[in-house]
Parts: structure tokens; C-alpha cells; sequence
């Protein structure tokens, strides 16, 4: 693999920092901001899977009795509320803010502090919901659908906990979205245009876009929630509309599915053209697809509630915009298979999950479009198909995105490898776990299993799918801690990275592993997209090469023969 | 963990894929739409997948130097990608429209609905605004069970007295949430007699779980017999049932018609289900238990260790109240 010959003098080993703890209170370095974002994300990661085991030993049989009903509703309360902002979320603002500033050769983000506030914010947010459980926990689900969430029928504080808490979390959040676009207008390398960005910075930059249009949706939601529960309001309840809380929520909600996903499709279109040795099949159209997401994303919530009774043509509206935006997402695929066409394949850990990526997300959007077909939504909405498919998007999609991004990016991070072999093993654990888990499910939504049960009756089958369901989320969990116990040996004991160990042509492997305070010593040029390819081809750099999509593309002759 | 005893009323086993058994007009267009959809969608599936594979095991890396063609992309096969999803797309979309048209018509829906079911936490009321009684007095309604004449569409109203629920009836109609202040309306048809199970379908709070329900497709004929026994009021025990009599005097006593309505007995509450022909219906408590003697001597003795969370309140009923109260429910025919 080519490395990039760059002047190394300044490399501090990775272990040189300060070994103060008190550093992380104080830090505004954005790369230790993400690194605290990722741990925060992988704490809460750990509680969250903790409580879905706890949640799938209940229904491992019919009738069992290991929960509460009222326990296993503040479980998976607490689990999706978990998962989504406490989890999923700050990982990826981990990414986001450790690699953002490094791809596009910045020093920093824009405005340190307000970044450490964001996290800060974020922190305070997960202890708040978690601080529910002296007061009794919400149970109203992670969508609270009024009235179940006002006073009559939740009557505990914890719904309070929780609105407060995501009331902090959503302000966190916006903020970093805010530090992220303005980091990214304003503090990119000379030369490097918005249509030479690397994809995980486009797609990170369009995503905060969609975060500061949709978490104000949320946040106002749950300030008209507070007034009902609080102060006798009656927004949602006693004469106001429950389905107005559905639009508010959904308005948020749906957009906050592309927030969960863009980032992660920016990972995989990072892994698989260094894996695949090419660049991008198609930049601007992988790109420019972001876009079309981003505005479609706001267009299609209401197909959350189609069974709310709509009038004939807003049900059609809604299914319309739901198919339009599978348009998009079908350009994201189909330029990832084409990068791999005619590469050079290595079959690398971060390279295995992006491909498992590939399958299940393709599997998990198109159950997604079986509900834009508006009659199956009908019959399958909240069942289990629906517990299944978005698992596929969001487990088998983002999460696999995310392993694959963490075994990409460790050794920048860390300076040092994870075990590949390790790595495989979990790889293959958690892949089978995965499927084995949510394979099934989507049999049990056909044959009538509502989501949202703490239990069900003895029906034929229903029993021995939940079981395989089950053990096979034990396999999952195990793969998983493989993968901890990975992170935490390789940390110590890793082979030692290299500042470019996958030979990668975005600017974040131009510097040290890890980088530096200040991130760069020096940038080299930037002229296209891949800046480390110009350099280390100085023969044949991607901006000297005609700017034409035909046929073959420019291919020079010794690429025209190279062995496979 | 709770015992299911055979049900009298299950003229067949449940279907094991409901989504896929229609038994009506209004649900198997929606099963036709959902082969059609997941059939082209697992061809797409298995297009990606297979290209996939193929080209990580084609093109994998095998010592070669160098790298491989720099290949950027091809503005064309991007366009012709982009049409032939939105064809697919489009041709989804007027399937989608045509099975709406034919599951979910909207004409005639300003009528007097012929059944008005609405959710409670935790059990479906089914009421017959049609119907009424020989003494002109009252409505039917019934709970856990709606029955239907086979072979006819009629309109339901689907409504809620708390929070939102959703009725879900896979082999009869599409779902519809139940909205309080909001009278959802759908059609439903059930093609030929038979037990049809259905179930709540968004999460109403502790026991979202046993808020199911039977849909009870009768021939005309046994449907109107039904509907003129379930419209009389309820009988007072025969006087050889000492225990029955006793029990009646009980539910009086303790107050049960606070919360439960008995027509003919004074009894008006609207919390709990309408008990006036309670020994009719085959399931207890939104299916928590079968309706059987032993099965209702357990829910008085404790409802709340059957069904934890449920608004019935635990009596402390002895054991002679509880051979009492029972016996009495069990003449409510």
C-alpha cells in the first residue's frame, strides 16, 4: 500500500498525554470531545443492551413472568430513548467531531468551547433520564404518544425526567450541528471546494442541517407536554388534539432517522473505496443524493401514522414522498456495489462490516418501502415487522457502519491496531447474532404479534421464534463484548499504526496517529477529493485526469493491465 | 404463567399467518399487494446481494501490485439507475391507490356505523347502534368479542375511551387506531363463519399486551339470534340457584355496577365491560384467561395478579363469595 510521505518529525507516541484525569473536564480539543462522545455513546450503548436482554429473556417464553408488564414498559422506554440519544447519536457526533475538523485539514472546530458545552450538555441530558429511576421510570415509550404520556395516565415524574432530559440532549445536540456547519463553510483547507470535501464530512455537514431544522420540532413538542403535564395545559388532552403531539413528534422523528443514518452512510463511503482501492463510483452523485435526503427527509414523516384515519390524499402524499426518498437511498447503494466492481478487494474487519452493511441495509430499506405501500402499512404497522425493519436500518445498518468506522479508525485515534483476528470472530458472531435476532421477527409481525407486548399467547410458532429471537441476541451481546475486550487489549498492546496504516487519500491520515494538538504540521496541496493519491501519484493526480464520466473512465494503461 | 384452555368458540385453529390468510374481500387485496411488493423487493434484494458477493469474490485482492483502474463513475448508468427505480416506484405507487380504493372505500360513511367498537384500557367494547331491544331500551354491547354476520361489509367506528389504541384484525380489514374525540370509521367483512383473532396494536400502557380481541363471524341467520339474546336484559338467577342468588346480591353489594353495566339490574358503570351477558363470551379481561368457571373464580380472587395493572381492584373475596359470584356470572347468559 502507498503511504504518504510526509514529514513525521513532531509523532508523539500515543501514549505520551497528560495522564490527568481532570484534562476531560476541561478539554475543548475536539478530538477529545469525540473521544468522550464515543465513550459516552458506548456506556449508554452497554445499558441499553443490558435492558433489550433483559426485555428479550421475558419474551423468550409465553406467558413468562421474569418483568413486570409496567417493568418491561420503562425498559423498553428507557432502551429506545437509550439507544437513539444516548447511544447512537453520541457516537456519531463522536465521529463526527474527531474526524470533521481532521478531513477538511482544520485546526479545530469553529468555537471549542461551545463544543465542549454541547457534550457537557449531552452528559448532563443521560444522567437526568437515568436519574428517573428514584422517582420511577417513564413507561410511555421513547414516542410518549399523548394522552398516554400526560398526567391521567402517566402519573409518575418519569415522563417529566424524561422530557427534561431530552430537552438538554436536543440542545446539545443543536449546538454541535451549529459548531459543525460553520466549522465546515468557514475553516476548510485552500483548494478543498464543498464538491471535494471527503463524504463523511458532506454527509456529516448535510445531517447538521437536519438537525437544527428537526430537534426544534421535538423540543417544542415536549414544551407543550410539560404545560399539559405541569401546569394543566391542554395541548394533547382534554380537547386538544393527541394526533397534533404525532405531528410535532414524527416531524422531528423521521428526519431523526436520516440524523442516524447519513453519518453512518459517510463511514461506508469512506471504508469501501479504500478497501476497494478506488475511489467512488460517482462523488457527486453519492453526495448530491444527501441533499435530496436531507430536504425528502422533512416530507415523509406522516407515514408514521397512516393509520390515524388521514384523509385519502394526504395518506397518498405521504406514500408518494416515502417512495421518492427510496430513490435516493437506492443511488447510495448502487454506487457502493459499483466501487467494489473492478477493485481490488481487501477483506479487512472495518471492509467485512461495510459489507454486511451493504446487505442488511438494502434488506432493512426494502422492507422500508413495503410500508410506503400504503395497504401493508395497514396491516403491519406496529407489529413486529416493523420492530425488524427498522433494526435493519438502524442495527444492522448504523451499528455495522459504526463497527466498521471504529476498526477504520482506531489506529488514528489510538495509534495503535485492533486484533484482526479478534475482530473476525466477533465480526462473524455479531453478524449471525444480528439476523438471528431480527430475521425472525419479521415472521412473527406476519403472523399478528403486536410490538410492544411484555408477553403473548401460546400461539403456534409464536413461542419458538421468540426463543431463536432470543439466544441468537445472546450471540449478538457476546460478539460484542469480543469486540470491547479487543478495543481495551489493542489500546495497550496493538501493533503500532503508522500515521496511514490503510493507505487511505483523505487528509485525517496526512498527520500522526493520533494527531497532534492543532492536527497538522503541514497540509499538503489540495486539489480533488483524494489529496493523498495526488501525492503519492504525482504522475497521475485525480485533477489532472479528465473531468468526464464515459465508459471506463480515464484509465492509464498500467491500470488497464493490472493482474487481479 | 397462564394456562390458555381450549376456547368453545374457536370453531378452527387461529391461521398461523394471518397477515397472508385473508378472509375477506377488504384484507386479501392487501395480501396480493404484499406478495407483489416483498417479491419484487426480494428480486432487487437479491440483485444487490448477488452483485455483491460476485465482486468481492471476483475482484478480491490476490497479490497484485500496483493499483487497481481508477475508475470515477458514469453519469449515464447513474440516470438509467434512477429510472428504473422510479418505474418500480410508480408502478408501486398505482397498485398502492388501486388497493386502497378497493380496501378502504370511502362512500357511505355518513350512516349510522353498524358497529361501534372502542378501546379501553384494557378491553374492546363492541356496542350495535342498530339494535335495539324488545323493550326499546338500551344497546347491545358486548366486550373481548365482536360478532359479524358473514358475507356483508359493514362499517365499523372505531373510537377510544382513554388513550390511543389500535384495532387489528388481520384476516378481516386494515388496522385503524382508535383516537379518543375522534370517530375513525372502516369497513370490515368476514367472508365465511369462524373465529377470527385480533389484537390491539399500539402501545396503550401496562397491559397493552392482553388487549386482544375475537372477531366472531356468524351466519345472518345466527347472528340476528344472537343479537336479539344479547339485547334482553339480564335474567335474575332461577330460584333453585341458592349460590346464584347469593352471588347477585354480592354484586350489588360490594358495588360492582359502579364500574360495570348490567341492564335490567340498575347496574350503570362504564370503567369496566358491560357483564350483561358475560357467560356468553368466551374470554375473560381482553384474553388473559378463558371464560371458565375456574378460570373467573381466579380473576375475583385476585384480577390483579392475573392482569397486573388492570383497574379492577382485588376484593378479598373468601372463598364462599368467590363459589357465589361466580355462580351467579355463569347464568348471565
Amino acid at each position: 500500500m502507498t503511504t504518504a510521505p510526509l514529514p513525521t518529525e513532531t509523532a508523539p507516541a500515543p501514549a505520551s498525554r497528560p495522564r490527568n484525569f481532570t484534562r476531560w473536564l476541561s478539554t475543548t480539543d475536539h478530538k477529545d470531545i469525540g473521544m468522550m462522545y464515543l465513550a459516552l455513546g458506548a456506556l449508554f450503548f452497554l445499558i441499553g443492551g443490558v435492558e433489550v436482554l433483559m426485555m428479550r429473556l421475558q419474551l423468550a417464553r409465553p406467558g413468562n413472568t421474569l418483568l413486570q408488564a409496567t417493568t418491561y414498559n420503562e425498559f423498553f422506554t428507557l432502551h429506545g430513548t437509550t439507544m437513539i440519544f444516548l447511544a447512537v447519536m453520541p457516537i456519531l457526533l463522536g465521529f463526527s467531531n474527531y474526524l470533521l475538523p481532521l478531513q477538511i485539514g482544520a485546526k479545530d472546530m469553529a468555537f471549542p468551547r461551545l463544543n465542549a458545552f454541547g457534550f457537557w450538555l449531552t452528559a448532563f441530558g443521560g444522567v437526568i433520564l437515568y436519574l428517573s429511576l428514584l422517582e420511577g421510570p417513564p413507561d410511555a415509550g421513547w414516542f410518549a404518544y399523548a394522552p398516554l404520556s400526560e398526567r391521567p395516565f402517566s402519573s409518575s415524574l418519569g415522563t417529566d425526567f424524561w422530557a427534561a432530559a431530552l430537552l438538554m440532549m436536543g440542545m446539545g445536540t443543536t449546538l454541535t450541528a451549529l459548531n459543525i456547519i460553520i466549522t465546515t463553510v468557514r475553516y476548510r483547507a485552500v483548494g478543498m471546494g464543498l464538491w471535494k470535501m471527503p463524504l463523511f464530512s458532506w454527509m456529516v455537514f448535510v445531517n447538521s442541517f437536519i438537525i437544527a431544522f428537526a430537534l426544534p420540532s421535538l423540543s417544542a413538542a415536549l414544551i407543550m407536554l410539560e404545560v399539559d403535564r405541569a401546569l394543566g395545559g391542554r395541548f394533547f388532552q382534554g380537547g386538544g388534539s393527541p394526533v397534533l403531539w404525532q405531528h410535532y413528534f414524527w416531524l422531528f422523528g423521521h428526519p431523526e432517522v436520516y440524523i442516524m443514518v447519513l453519518p453512518a452512510w459517510g463511514i461506508i463511503s469512506e471504508v469501501i473505496p479504500v478497501f476497494s482501492r478506488k475511489p467512488i463510483f460517482g462523488y457527486k452523485f453519492v453526495a448530491g443524493s444527501t441533499l435530496a435526503i436531507a430536504v425528502l427527509s422533512f416530507a415523509v414523516y406522516a407515514h408514521h401514522m397512516f393509520a390515524v384515519g388521514f384523509a385519502r390524499p394526504v395518506n397518498l402524499a405521504f406514500a408518494a414522498s416515502t417512495m421518492l426518498i427510496a430513490i435516493p437511498t437506492g443511488i447510495k447503494v448502487t454506487n457502493w456495489v459499483a466501487t467494489l466492481w473492478k477493485g481490488s478487494i481487501r477483506l479487512t474487519v472495518p471492509m467485512l462490516y461495510a459489507i454486511a452493511f451493504i446487505v442488511q441495509f438494502t434488506f432493512g430499506g426494502i422492507t422500508g418501502v413495503s410500508f410506503a405501500v400504503l395497504p401493508i402499512d395497514w396491516q403491519l404497522t406496529d407489529s413486529y415487522y416493523v420492530v425488524a425493519h427498522f433494526h435493519y436500518v438502524l442495527m444492522g445498518g448504523t451499528l455495522f457502519a459504526l463497527l466498521s468506522g471504529l476498526h477504520f479508525y482506531f489506529p488514528k485515534m489510538t495509534g495503535r491496531m485492533l486484533s484482526e483476528g479478534f475482530g473476525k470472530i466477533a465480526f462473524w458472531m455479531i453478524t449471525l447474532g444480528f439476523n438471528g435476532v431480527f430475521l425472525v421477527q419479521h415472521a412473527l409481525g406476519m403472523m399478528g404479534m403486536p410490538r410492544r407486548v411484555y408477553t403473548y399467547p401460546d400461539l403456534p410458532g409464536w413461542g419458538a421464534l421468540n426463543l431463536f429471537s432470543t439466544v441468537s441476541a445472546f450471540v449478538l451481546a457476546l460478539g460484542l463484548v469480543l469486540t470491547l475486550i479487543n478495543i481495551v487489549i489493542s489500546w495497550r498492546l496493538g501493533r503500532i499504526a503508522g500515521d496511514n496504516p490503510w493507505g487511505a487519500w483523505t487528509l485525517e491520515w496526512a498527520t500522526t496517529s493520533p494527531p497532534p494538538k492543532g492536527n497538522f504540521v503541514r497540509l499538503p496541496p489540495v486539489k480533488s477529493s483524494r489529496p493523498l493519491w495526488d501525492l503519492a501519484h504525482p504522475e497521475d493526480p485525480d485533477h489532472q485526469r479528465p473531468p468526464r464520466h464515459d465508459q471506463q473512465g480515464h484509465i492509464r494503461p498500467e491500470e488497464r493491465n493490472h493482474e487481479r | 404463567m397462564l394456562k390458555q384452555g381450549p376456547s368453545l368458540l374457536l370453531a378452527s385453529a387461529p391461521a398461523a399467518l394471518p397477515t397472508l390468510q385473508p378472509a375477506s374481500p377488504l384484507a386479501a387485496p392487501i395480501t396480493t399487494l404484499t406478495y407483489v411488493t416483498l417479491g419484487l423487493g426480494l428480486a432487487i434484494f437479491a440483485l444487490v446481494t448477488g452483485l455483491t458477493f460476485y465482486f468481492v469474490w471476483r475482484y478480491r485482492h490476490r497479490g497484485a501490485e500496483g493499483e487497481p483502474p481508477q475508475i470515477f463513475g458514469n453519469a449515464r448508468d447513474e440516470v438509467v439507475w434512477m429510472l428504473m427505480a422510479g418505474g418500480i416506484l410508480v408502478f408501486l405507487f398505482i397498485l398502492t391507490w388501486i388497493t386502497m380504493n378497493r380496501i378502504d372505500p370511502q362512500a357511505g360513511q355518513d350512516g349510522t356505523p353498524d358497529v361501534i367498537v372502542t378501546g379501553h384500557q384494557w378491553f374492546w367494547e363492541a356496542s350495535y347502534p342498530r339494535a335495539t331491544n324488545p323493550a326499546g331500551l338500551g344497546v347491545v354491547s358486548t366486550a373481548g368479542e365482536i360478532h359479524i354476520p358473514t358475507g356483508k361489509k359493514l362499517l365499523l367506528e372505531v373510537g377510544s375511551a382513554d388513550v390511543i389504541h389500535d384495532f387489528w384484525a388481520p384476516q378481516l380489514a386494515r388496522k385503524m387506531d382508535a383516537i379518543p374525540g375522534q370517530g375513525n370509521r372502516l369497513w370490515i367483512q368476514a367472508d365465511k363463519p369462524g373465529t377470527y383473532l385480533g389484537a390491539c396494536s399500539e402501545f396503550c400502557g401496562a397491559q397493552h399486551a392482553w388487549m386482544r380481541f375475537k372477531v366472531i363471524a356468524q351466519t345472518p341467520q345466527d347472528f340476528q339470534a344472537w343479537l336479539a339474546r344479547q339485547a334482553q336484559q339480564a335474567a335474575p338467577p332461577p330460584p333453585a340457584q341458592a349460590e346464584a342468588l347469593a352471588g347477585a346480591a354480592l354484586f350489588v353489594r360490594q358495588g360492582c355496577g359502579e364500574c360495570h353495566t348490567l341492564r335490567g339490574v340498575g347496574a350503570r358503570g362504564t370503567v369496566g365491560p358491560d357483564l350483561t351477558h358475560f357467560a356468553s363470551r368466551g374470554i375473560i379481561a381482553g384474553g388473559v384467561l378463558d371464560n371458565t368457571p375456574d378460570n373467573l373464580r381466579r380473576w375475583l380472587h385476585n384480577p390483579q395478579a392475573v392482569k397486573p395493572g388492570v383497574r379492577m381492584p382485588n376484593y378479598r373475596l373468601n372463598d364462599a363469595q368467590l363459589r357465589q359470584l361466580t355462580a351467579y356470572l355463569e347464568t348471565l347468559q
